[in-house]
């Protein structure tokens, strides 16, 4: 049957009943909905004016009227209706003519279905879809948007200040932000978003200053939780992408920007919080920003400050505490110092673990600042030595802390944790090293367990090469045991000689003790007769080794037999060699003292000093002034009594500091030398400031060395031809294998 | 028939009679170099004091190995290099060749030259401080005068060191060249200067405070 032609008049008169139609139903007017065959006829009719065959192909007209109903319809109905309402009232009047709009578009594209099949294809033409939307975008939105945006954002600083909006609708809106885009955010972030993010800007600077002004730091951060509520805005109504731009924003105003205010509140920043001891405003300070990049340095550098000052006041107490008081007894203000640094130490660690949640950055902080004041040197003693001296208290018999196991344990492991901050390690270890010796071979060790366990601890923390010299100090006092157990023996098994003394003897492996001057004493025929003895029993053990005779350490036990009773007096061997002589002379001069025995006159002062003007008057001396003389003359003093039967007679000891101070000195300038030909050997060519700064780090472990005692072995490597200077660039070394 | 013959015949000794006799003028005849006392009449025929720098320009220019003494064969080398045979040539070559040792591509060489003269013994490796100064002053001295009398202060004054090796010796050097005087400001003791003058610098800015 032939298909009657349809005239573009014609057609288009029935079409515009239908859009007629179709408007009376958005509008809200009584109008039945459309039947399913008045749609079929509709698409029909389009169908047919398409597929005519020309001139009666309507396809481009159709097209064009297609969009022409649209424009119409928007501008004689939906543009005055939206102008003649404002605000809240035109945000409401939009959302009902975009969502009349979409469906209007659904509809007419149906309608008009036909031209999508082939003819937009066929011409590169937008789709009808994109079509209507373009249309209310270029007549409705274009003219709109600005003032809907100003609408939306008055809305939003209402609910700021605490006034119910409804969200919904601002939902609604930023919706079609959002949709009039077709796909991208351009339009919601140019038209909508960008003004937001600077009204919230404006908003919350403003905000920011007022409160600033008048409050305390932990109200404002108190009030800054509103942060929060700014986030939840966006899962109301703001689209999510702008979830951390507005963050971001927010954040930055009232905290980024002020920061350095809100810390540095005089009465109630972050310094006050810690003087205070404000636990839980420091962890909501933290909270607040640890999110912002870089936002916890500020207050990490006041933890900083904060700990410095504190460790730096404790120091300099002690140091006036100990000048003041002479009365004190030495030591005691360092002591306490200690002590004083480790309670420290725990109250931010606790901060640092649980405040700062384990931060780095707190790390550091806490780390650099001990390291500022644990090197400080306090009444001439630097700090590895009073270290040293505090675990001496604590591992000696008798010493100043009288604790539990478990208390000298927990004390111990923080002992160690200490020593992390010091950069002098190597002379901690030189110090500690000469104190243990003192207490194992005087057998002042108060328990061999806990000995050890702060060992264990100290090779945890700086690794075996750190302690295996004082391993094997303890260990050799476990063999030195043995050894005398079968000294006995051969002493029992050679009935016929004897040393007519009873003598033990404690043999030590040179490398791991200490260094100890070793004098030529002229020793009494008695001991003579000992170590001779002794000689020949190690003699049948081992033919490689080579004894030397340290006397400065043994002690002797001594019958003085004085007037009123005998009295046994514990002595060093050096006092006995010199009680010793009076069995043979009554009264000896000084010179002669020193001629027998052999001694340089520091030690013989010091030896005389002890034994008749110290606290037990064993001679008498002539004159009786309390200073040794030259001139001076010694008699046994048979008039002498106590009323203990045995009596120690102390020597007091001599000043090790300095011998220890240059021990550690020679052995750095071996480790830089050491550590300069390792880099070298392996690097063969490097610049003179890389060679520097390796050193050190490979160094630090141990001491922190000083880059004029670098050079200086560098120096003295050229000499010794391990190195030379590069000849075009003198910046350069060069290793000469 | 002869179809090669002499085309020239080198004469070896050809001009080296002079040079062989002027050697033997001042040579020690018993040792067979001319010894101490030979150069010091050698200078005072030139008209030139025996501490003068000039000597040592000479020497260096000889290549003598031995402080105050040259063997034949460094006459020999050096007076044929110099291009002269007689006393009044010798004289009137001194001028030119002070240039020639001013010449930056000889001059370095020159300057380390004159440290090594001063290594007497065997397996010597540093120069005494007294010896030191009188070396800077005789080889530095003209060019950089307040340079070299702040220094030679200082050398006696210190007590770090008692001995100067070559390494030192060649930045005495470089510092005049590099560093700006007295104001020290472009002097960075983080660099590879060697102590003795990072020292220096620190007595210098003490004194100046």
């Amino acid at each position: 049957m032939e298909r009657k032609t349809i005239e573009l008049d014609q057609g288009w008169d029935y079409m515009q009943k239908g859009i007629t139609k179709l408007k009376r139903i958005l509008e809200g007017l009584p109008e039945p909905p459309f039947s399913s065959e008045e749609y079929m006829m509709l698409y029909t009719t389009i169908y047919n004016m398409c597929t005519q065959k020309p001139p009666h192909d309507y396809s481009q007209q159709l097209y064009d009227k297609y969009r022409e109903a649209f424009e119409e319809y928007i501008t004689s109905t939906v543009l005055p209706s939206l102008r003649e309402k404002h605000d809240e009232f035109m945000l409401r009047e939009l959302v009902k003519r975009w969502e009349n709009h979409k469906v209007m578009v659904r509809w007419l594209s149906r309608f008009f279905h036909y031209l999508d099949r082939y003819f937009i294809a066929r011409r590169s033409l937008p789709a009808l879809n994109e079509v209507g939307l373009t249309c209310f975008r270029d007549l409705v939105y274009q003219e709109v948007h600005a003032k809907v945006r100003d609408a939306v954002i008055a809305l939003i600083d209402k609910e700021r200040e605490g006034e119910q909006i409804d969200r919904a609708l601002l939902k609604n809106v930023l919706d079609i932000f959002v949709e009039i885009g077709m796909g991208q955010m351009d339009h919601y972030e140019a038209d909508f978003e960008e003004d937001m993010l600077q009204d919230t800007g404006a908003y919350y600077s403003r905000k920011a200053s007022s409160w600033i002004e008048e409050d305390s730091c932990p109200d404002y951060m108190l009030k800054a939780k509103c942060l929060k509520k700014e986030r939840d805005r966006v899962s109301h109504y703001l689209h999510s992408s702008s979830e951390m731009k507005l963050s971001e924003k927010v954040q930055h105003e009232l905290l980024v920007a002020c920061a350095n205010r809100l810390l540095e509140k005089e009465h109630s920043g972050c310094r006050a919080l810690l003087r205070d001891d404000k636990v839980e405003d420091l962890s909501r300070m933290y909270r607040l920003y640890c999110k912002i990049p870089r936002g916890l340095d500020p207050v990490a550098n006041i933890f900083k400050q904060h700990i410095t000052a504190e460790g730096t006041a404790l120091v300099q107490q002690a140091e006036d505490a100990a000048s003041n008081q002479a009365s004190n007894a030495p030591g005691v203000q360092e002591q306490v110092l200690i002590r004083k640094i480790i309670e420290l130490h725990d109250k931010y660690m606790a901060y640092v673990t649980d405040c700062f949640q384990n931060h780095t950055l707190f790390h550091k902080a806490l780390k650099e600042a001990f390291e500022v004041f644990c090197n400080k040197t306090v009444t001439g003693s630097s700090s590895a030595d009073l270290l040293a001296t505090f675990c001496d208290n604590i591992l000696k018999k008798g010493g100043s802390e009288k604790l539990s196991d478990e208390a000298i344990e927990e004390t111990l492991e923080k002992v160690v944790k200490l020593l992390a901050y010091i950069s002098d390690k190597d002379l901690f270890a030189e110090f500690y090293r000469k104190k243990l010796a003192r207490r194992l071979l005087f057998d002042r060790s108060a328990n061999d367990d806990h000995e050890r366990s702060i060992l264990t601890k100290l090779k945890q923390q700086c690794g075996g090469q750190f302690t295996s010299k004082m391993e094997g100090m303890v260990t050799d006092l476990t063999l030195a045991r043995e050894n005398q157990a079968s000294f006995e023996d051969y002493l029992r098994n050679n009935s016929t000689a004897q040393p007519g003394i009873d003598l033990t003897v404690t043999v030590l492996t040179t490398g791991f003790w200490p260094s100890y001057k070793s004098f030529d004493l002229n020793l009494p025929a008695e001991m003579v007769k000992c170590v001779e003895f002794f000689k020949g029993f190690y003699e049948t053990k081992t033919k490689h080794r080579r004894l030397t005779w340290i006397y400065s350490l043994g002690t002797c036990h001594v019958n003085g037999k004085f007037e009123q009773k005998t009295i046994e007096l514990i002595v060093s061997t050096y006092q006995a060699a010199v009680l010793l002589l009076f069995n043979t002379s009554n009264r000896l001069s000084y010179s002669e003292i020193m001629a027998q025995l052999n001694l340089t006159h520091d030690d013989l002062v010091r030896l005389l000093h002890s034994l008749s003007c110290a606290k037990y008057k064993i001679l008498s001396k002539e004159p009786n002034t309390k200073i040794i003389s030259q001139s001076d003359y010694f008699e046994f003093n048979s008039k002498f009594t106590d009323k203990l039967r045995r009596i120690k007679i102390p020597l007091p000891p001599v000043d090790e500091r300095k011998k220890v101070v240059e021990d550690v000195d020679k052995d750095r300038r071996y480790a830089i030398d050491a550590a300069i030909v390792r880099i070298m050997k392996s690097r063969k060519v490097l610049g003179h400031q890389q060679l520097v700064s390796e050193c050190v780090e490979q160094l630090s472990r141990m001491f922190k060395p000083d880059i004029k005692a670098i050079k200086k072995r560098m120096e003295d490597l050229i000499t010794r031809d391990y190195l030379e200077r590069d000849e075009e660039n003198p910046n350069m070394f060069r290793y000469l294998a | 028939m002869l179809f090669f013959f002499p085309i020239s015949v080198k004469v070896k000794t050809k001009g080296m009679g002079k040079i062989d006799r002027m050697f033997d003028s001042y040579a020690n005849s018993s040792l067979g170099m001319i010894d101490p006392d030979g150069i010091e009449a050698l200078c005072s025929d030139l008209g030139v004091d025996y501490t003068d720098v000039r000597i040592l320009m000479l020497a260096w220019k000889l290549k003598a190995e031995k402080q105050g003494y040259f063997t034949q064969d460094e006459w020999r080398t050096g007076l044929k290099s110099l291009g002269v045979d007689s006393l009044s040539k010798l004289k009137k070559s001194l001028p030119e060749l002070e240039n020639e040792v001013g010449k930056p591509s000889n001059y370095e060489d020159f300057y380390s030259y004159a440290f090594r003269y001063c290594l007497t013994e065997e397996k010597q490796k540093s120069v005494d401080i007294e010896s030191i100064c009188e070396l800077l002053n005789l080889v530095l001295g003209d060019q950089f005068r307040p340079q070299v009398d702040l220094l030679i202060e200082y050398l006696k004054v210190q007590s770090d060191y008692k001995v100067i090796n070559l390494d030192q010796w060649i930045n005495f050097l470089r510092f005049c060249k590099e560093i700006s005087f007295s104001d020290l400001e472009n002097y960075d003791a983080t660099q590879a200067w060697p102590l003795i003058l990072d020292n220096f610098v620190e007595w210098m800015r003490e004194k100046h405070s």
